[in-house]
Formats: C-alpha cells, structure tokens, sequence
C-alpha cells in the first residue's frame, strides 16, 4: 500500500506526576516537572511503526507543536521508529492558550503539504482530555475520520478499523486517505531501545512556526481560574430508602 | 530556569575589577569566568586542566607547591601521577577541585533520553521481589534488556555496542542498580565478562566476538576464583599447557563462584601458563584466555542458594582438557595478572553511583515514612535521633556520587595512566556506606523494614556483596595504604638525600625542622591555601582537608621511618592510614561538588554547601582519630593486645574466656 503517516505526538505532563495549581491560579505548575509524550500518541507512533513493519506504510513523519522542548518527545518518536520529525514551534506562553482548533488547523495544513495518506493521532491528551483534535483535523482535510480505533487492518485499498463504541466495537471501512485516532486497546508501545535512541540523532528534523503554514494562534479562550477540585467529603450512611429520600430532598437535591 | 552564571556575575559586578585580578584574589571563580566573558558554556572549556591555563595564577600555585617537597628530576612523564598517591607526600593536585564535566550537550542529552526507557523498564518490567523469591531472573526480563542494548554499555558503536564511556556508564548504573540481580548479572557480562575483550583484544578478536557480546546473543562471565585461591589471585591452579603443534591450549581446573557461570557461554579464564617445574612463582605466570562453552569439555555445577542478589546465576564452573585455539589468548602468555587487575579496576568506580542510585530510592521511602508516622504525638520527622539517621544518609550518598563521577571523569580525561587507587578508594567507601545506610533505613522503618513485604530487607541483603567481591574490602585498604606508601618511599628517598645534604639544602633541612615540630604539636602550617581554590563557604572545610593531607604525609613519613619495609606486615597501621586517605579522597570530592554546585547556582546549592561542611566536620574526627593511633603508641592504639589476644584465640580455635560461671573453687 505504501502510505505516508503523519502522525502527532504532545509534549504533556508525566502521568505519574502530580499534577499542582499555581498560586497565582493562573494554570498548574510547569516548571522542573516531569514531562513525556502523551501515551495515546505513544500508541499512535507504535501502530504507525508497526503498520510500517506490516509494509502497509513507508514512511512515518512525527509532528509535535510547543516549546523547544518538544524536540525531545520528537526524539523518542524518532527513536520509537520514525523517520522523520517536524517541530512546530510556539513559545510555551502561547502553548498554553493554544486549543485543538488551531492545532487541527496545523496539522491539516501539514497533511497536505508533506502529502500523508493517513494522520495517526492519540484520542485525547491527558492535560485537557479534549478529544478534538482528531475530529476537527479531518472536518478540516475533509478527509473520512475513524477514531477510538482498536484494530487497524489492510482491506484492499482501504482500511478496515475496529472501534471502540459505547456497547462494544464496531468495524468500520475507511477509504484512504483519513484521519485516525488511537485508543487504548490498539497496541502496546514498545521501549525506545538505546541503540534506537542513538540512530535517532541522525535522522531529519525539521522546524517550522504557525506563521509558516499560516494558522493564526490567536487565543479563543481566556483563563479566568484554575483551581483545585473540591476535597473530596466524607459520605454517609443511612439505613434505608425513605431515610435516604428526606437526606437528598433536606440537600436540595431533589 | 536558574542562570548558571549568577553568582560569578553578582560577584564581578559589585567587585568592578577585570576578571583576571578576581581570578587572582578569587582563583576559584576561574572556570566560570570563561562563561561571562564569552557567552559560550562553560562546558566547551572543560579539557583545559586548571592547573597548566596561563591565567595569572601561576604565581598563586607556585607559593602553593613551594609548601611541598621539591619535584625529584625525572624523565618527562606521559601521565599524571595519582591524586590517590600523591596526596600521602602532602602533594595536592588541585586539577580535583575542577569537578569534571566531560559530556558536552549533545552527549548529555542523548543519555538522558537513554534513562527514560531504562527507568520505564525497571519500573514496569522487572518484578525484583518476585525475582528474589525465585532466585531466577525471568526470560522475559533478560530478552528486553538486550533489546534495549544494555549488554554492550561500553562496547565502540562500530561493533554495535552503545559507546558509553565512564561516567555515562556510571549513570546508567544508578538506574540498573535498582535491582541486585539483574545489576550483577549485568556487570558480570561487561564490567568483568568480556571487559578483557575490550581493554586487550586484538582487531580480530573484537570482530569475532564483541558484536555478539555486545546484543547479548553470548553471553559472558569472568572466571578468576577458585576454591583456593580468593584474594592471592596470584596462586591460581587451574592450567593450560600448549599442545604439541602449538595450535590449541588445553586447559584443566575448576572455578568457584562465577557469575553467570550457568548461563555464559563466553569465558575469560585465567590459568597458569607457567612452566610446572619452575620452583617460584611470579607475577609472569597466569595467562588470560577467551574460552567459548562450545569448545567442548565446560561444565557448571548448581545455582549457589545466595543469602541476597539471589536472581544472580553464581556456579562453578570446570574446565576438563578444554582445547582452546592458540589465537584465543588475551595478551600475551604471562600477561594474565596484569589484565585480571586491570578489568577489576576498570569497573570498580561505578558502585559508588550504582550504591548512591539504590540509597536515594529507599531514602525516599524512609522520608515518606518520617514525615506521616506518628509516635508520642509527634512525627518521626521532628525526633532528633531519626533526623540525624537522614543527614548521615544524606552525606554519604552525596559523597558517593561525588566520588563516582569525580573518579569517571578522571578516567574520561585520559590523563592518568588508571585511576586504580582512586576507584579502590571509591569502591570501599561505596560498599561499607552502602550496607550503612541500607540498615538505617531499615531500622527507620523499624518492625515494618523487617517485612519482606518492604523492598529494604532486600536491598540490605543484596548490597552485603559489596564489601566481598571485585576485591574485597580488607584487601583494597591494604593497596591504597602500600601504593600509597610507595609512592611515598620514593620521594622520600629523594628527600631524604637532600636532607643528608644540609649544606647544600639548607632551606630544606630549616623547613622539615620547624615543619617536624608543627606536626609533633598537632598544628601543621596550612600553606597549600587549598581554601583559595573554593568557594568561600567552604574555608574551614578546606581547611580540614588541608590539615588532613599534611597530617596523611606525616603519618606516612613517620610510619615508613619506623617500619621502613616491614610496613607490609603491620596491617592496623595499614588500615588506618588507607582510612585517612579514603577521607581525604571524599572530602576532595565533596567540596569540589559543592563549590561547583554553589559557583554554577545549581538549585539547592547552599544545603549541598552545608552537607559538605557537615561530611567534613565528620571526615576530620576520623582523621585525628586515626591519626593519634597511628602516633600514640601501644597504649593509645591496643595493637600489642590485640596481637597478643588474636593469637591466644587461634590456639584456642574460638574464644578462650572461661564461662563466667565457671569456679576454680566451691
């Protein structure tokens, strides 16, 4: 089949951190914290690297957009099994007003311009757990869309995913090309080995600015407060339905 | 992200002088300035040894080594001589107070993105407490750390290994370290198994071997031990004869006690090639040999059942008429002590970052425990006891990472002909801190460190090895304080020529004289000025460490005068004075990390300033301690009784006291 995947990965705090407000609740704690490539895109690049051991792509080209740090998620794709990588640079201040709107914008424009057959994304990213990008990126490309995959396979010129859906999963055909997001069933990523990581240095990166593909950052949202969610209260007991209909009604609940 | 030029441009700011005047008033500024002056890092001058810049401070260091014994004329030496060994002439190379940054950013990046899988799979991957119950490492576990290419660390690139060099080695080891068992299984491939490959193979002999080595598809072990031969190497009986067409070795003997001696299946082996009827035994007798398991006539016995590092395959392995082909000699016939002591010392430097690695994870889980336990209505946290149990851990681990990377960049650098006496060093304070601090955990945790349920008993099971292998404790101590001594011997040979010659070297005969008296009164002349070389914080910590090392050189001469040869056998004396150098050693490493760490404005760096004031306080009562029983006589050190005691308890095979119930009488 011979494809070309552009496949994204996000740069988003480790989720073994613990995640802490700032003071000034203006957004969580950033700085010194252990960052790493959102496992979902993790499962994106694995998929994209296996389908390209199944011969079914030939080239994978990983996409990150933020900070400079980025490069280093890039790197672990790379060393993951990537052959090339593209940085999209935007200033972390920016990066954190940046929603899955402009970034669909982005990637689309990308898709077309390094012309992918199919964009592998993760579902949803663990900071804002917005499950757009996927989505929008294809509304954009007007491109048919399968996300929540759980199998991807060959059918014909096709693709055939199985996805995940409320009462199970479904299988899908999906002409080529499309736009894809990874679930959680698709694969299990494999370690960047460190002979990998070493090769990884020596392959291409590229890097680019919005400007450069022509999709105005400007913020949609505004930040009013990040805080805390409410501490958890302790529950109560009671003995039976009655009891518990005067406690909710005596709450306001119902 | 904290300028690391913060401190140095506060400083040349408020002072308002050229950088070369500071750099005479404050020499310790001087590897820092390079970094304002140019806007370039730091790092890019790091080959420039401080000691040979033209920097105008020569004529600080020249007053500094004029406190020291004149340098005996010698042809122009490659190599520097040894820190270790200098130091007990009084001699200090101040090239240690530059702690070494060897990796450039490239470098520094690269390993640490190596880490991230590293930790990934010894967190997800590698069940340690499972791996202990069975004393098995699981397959699984094995195939994924070839994988990740952990079996060729230090194997060239070109022959599909990672080209680590030392101190990105000792890195990684801080995360291997994790668990016992795989850590030794590991080291035992290619710290010891095919590190003789590495260090002395010929061209040919790499191609045919290192890239399997280096994938793990063979895997290696060392074979030195043998039931009769532990610490004296040297007396190795297991031989290997030429045959008749001078094309095969055949080798006889057994070993005891080789790591993945069931599992390896590339040997180096070490027997004696030495002609049988030759009456004395020299060091040109042992030959080193590569002996592959499918040349026939290699058998191991049984797993040995470990008291820790149980997942660790540890077997003995029997050598019957093994043919071996002539080309599989390591070296040349008779080179084999050589390299067996050059492949120990090559990998010894990285317990102390492999012991550090371990610590701060349990040092961790005893905090974690501190700060939520409750006893008699306060933490554990706030208890002075238990607060003191932390900083003690604290330090050691502080100088432990000190010590292993000050020692890796020594190596790195290249300018030492091996860094034996310091990695010797740095492998016995490693060890014994190690254990140490493993049983404070354990007795932080209290009932619960006992439960195999915590990972510590464990860690404390496995870290007792330490003090055992790759040269046992008792043996390193004697070869820091006997290469120390000679070293010493013969400078002092030097010295003592001149000082038979007052005429000629008056100022000599004066200074030794008036020095003599300083020492005999506990007061040495601090004149090496090592202070001006670190930050100002750190003064009387240097100072410490200056009164240290005179003291070290004194005790050296007076030892060396009284015993003269015969210093072989006093090994308490021995002992003490390989104590004082091991503190020294990791004073040095100490406060060079914690100038450097405050110079660069490295977070935290003032508490690492105080830790390394704290460890030196500490440092300085060992030294005296030391010291006033090395000078003392019999009264103040018991060496006389405790002769006399040690022998009456070998005649009596045991302790000899009679029952205190006993009665000659009723």
């Amino acid at each position: 089949m011979a494809m070309r995947a552009l496949v994204g990965c996000k740069r988003v705090i480790d989720y073994a951190v613990k995640v802490r407000v700032k003071p000034d609740k203006t957004g969580v704690v950033i700085d010194g914290v252990k960052h790493s490539m959102n496992p979902f895109d993790e499962i994106a690049v694995e998929e994209a690297v296996r389908m390209k051991e199944k011969k079914l792509v030939s080239e994978i080209v990983a996409v990150s957009c933020g900070p400079a740090q980025c490069q280093e998620t890039l790197r672990t794709a790379m060393a993951m099994g990537a052959d090339k990588a593209i940085h999209v640079e935007i200033p972390a201040k920016e990066f954190e007003l940046v929603q899955p709107i402009h970034i669909a914008k982005i990637l689309a424009k990308l898709a077309t311009d390094v012309k992918a057959d199919v964009v592998i994304l993760g579902k949803q990213a663990i900071d804002d757990d917005c499950n757009q990008t996927a989505q929008m990126t294809a509304a954009f490309l007007d491109w048919p869309q399968a996300v929540f995959a759980a199998k991807i396979e060959k059918d014909g010129d096709s693709l055939a995913v199985t996805r995940e859906i409320d009462g199970g999963t479904e299988t899908i055909k999906v002409n080529v090309p499309a736009v894809i997001s990874a679930d959680l069933r698709l694969n299990e990523p494999r370690y960047a080995t460190l002979p990998n990581i070493m090769k990884a240095k020596k392959k291409p990166m590229e890097k680019k600015t919005a400007k450069d593909l022509g999709v105005d950052l400007t913020p949609r949202i505004q930040v009013i407060s990040v805080e805390d969610p409410p501490v958890r209260e302790a529950g109560q007991k009671v003995d039976d339905v009655d009891q518990l209909i005067t406690k909710l009604k005596g709450l306001g609940r119902i | 992200m904290l300028s690391k030029l913060s401190t140095a441009t506060r400083i040349l700011g408020r002072v308002n002088v050229s950088p070369s005047t500071l750099a005479r008033r404050r020499p310790w500024i001087l590897p820092y300035l390079s970094s304002i002056s140019s806007n370039s890092s730091k790092l890019e001058n790091q080959s420039a040894p401080l000691s040979t810049k033209d920097d105008g401070l020569e004529e600080t260091r020249e007053k500094s080594r004029e406190a020291q014994i004149k340098e005996p004329p010698s042809d122009l030496k490659k190599y520097k001589t040894s820190f270790g060994k200098d130091i007990f002439l009084g001699k200090f190379d101040l090239d240690l107070f530059e702690f070494p940054e060897v990796l450039e950013k490239e470098r520094h990046e690269t390993l640490h993105e190596m880490l991230v899988p590293i930790e990934r799979f010894f967190s997800e991957e590698v069940d340690s407490k499972q791996i202990d119950l069975d004393a098995k490492i699981p397959d699984k576990v094995l195939q994924g750390l070839k994988e990740l290419g952990l079996y060729g660390q230090q194997v060239p690139t070109e022959y599909g290994g990672l080209g680590l060099n030392a101190t990105e080695y000792a890195r990684l080891q801080e995360i291997i370290s994790l668990d016992g068992s795989v850590a030794v299984t590991l080291a035992a491939h290619q710290t010891i198994g095919y590190k003789g490959l590495l260090l002395y193979g010929t061209e040919e002999q790499k191609q045919k071997y290192l890239p399997k080595l280096a994938s793990g598809e063979m895997v290696a072990a060392f074979a030195l031990t043998e039931p009769s031969s532990g610490s004296d190497a040297a007396s190795i009986q297991t031989r290997a004869k030429l045959s008749q067409d001078g094309k095969h070795w055949i080798m006889n003997g057994g070993k005891i006690w080789i790591s993945n001696g069931g599992t390896a299946d590339f040997f180096t082996v070490f027997a004696n090639t030495s002609d049988e009827n030759a009456p004395v035994k020299s060091s040109r007798s042992i030959s080193a040999f590569m002996v592959e398991r499918k040349f026939g006539g290699v058998t191991n016995g049984k797993p040995e059942d470990k008291h820790g590092i149980r997942g660790s395959n540890t077997a003995e392995v029997h050598f019957d008429n093994v043919k071996i082909p002539a080309e599989n000699i390591l070296g040349e016939e008779g080179d084999g002590f050589k390299i067996a002591m050059n492949i120990l010392n090559s990998g010894r430097f990285s317990m102390g970052s492999a012991g550090a690695g371990g610590l701060k994870k349990l040092m961790s889980i005893a905090a974690e425990h501190a700060i939520s336990r409750k006893q008699f209505g306060k933490y554990l946290s706030e208890f002075g006891l238990i607060k003191d149990k932390f900083v003690k851990m604290a330090a050691d681990i502080y100088v432990m990472e000190a010590m292993a990377y000050t020692t890796a960049g020594l190596i790195d650098g290249g300018k030492y002909e091996d860094c034996a006496q310091e990695a010797a060093m740095v492998k016995v304070y490693s060890s014994e801190a190690t254990y140490r601090c493993t049983n404070e955990c354990l007795q932080i945790l209290g009932g619960m460190g006992y439960m195999r349920d915590y990972p510590i008993e464990r860690a404390l099971r496995d870290s007792r090895i330490m003090s055992i292998f790759e040269g046992t404790n008792e043996i390193l101590r004697l070869l820091v304080a006997l290469n120390g001594c000679k070293h010493a011997g013969q400078g002092l040979r030097d010295m003592v020529k001149q000082l038979r010659n007052p005429f000629q070297f008056p100022n000599l005969v004066w200074k030794k004289a008036f020095e003599r008296r300083r020492h005999a009164n506990d007061n040495p002349k601090l004149d090496l000025k090592l202070s001006r070389f670190l930050h100002p914080s750190l003064e009387a910590a240097s100072e410490s460490l200056e009164y240290s090392v005179l003291r070290l050189q004194f005790g050296t001469e007076m030892l060396l005068q009284a015993h003269g040869k015969n210093i072989l056998d006093e090994q308490l004396m021995l002992q003490r004075i390989a104590d004082i150098a091991i503190d020294i050693y990791a004073m040095t490493c100490a406060l060079s990390r914690a100038s450097r760490a405050y110079c660069i404005g490295l977070p935290n760096a003032q508490h690492e300033v105080h830790l390394a004031e704290y460890f030196c306080i500490g440092a300085l009562h060992r030294v005296k301690h030391n010291m006033e029983c090395i000078l003392g006589g019999p009264g103040t050190n018991g060496d006389e009784l405790s002769k006399a005691i040690a022998d009456q308890i070998f005649k009596h095979k045991g302790y000899f006291p009679e029952h205190p119930l006993n009665k000659t009488f009723w």
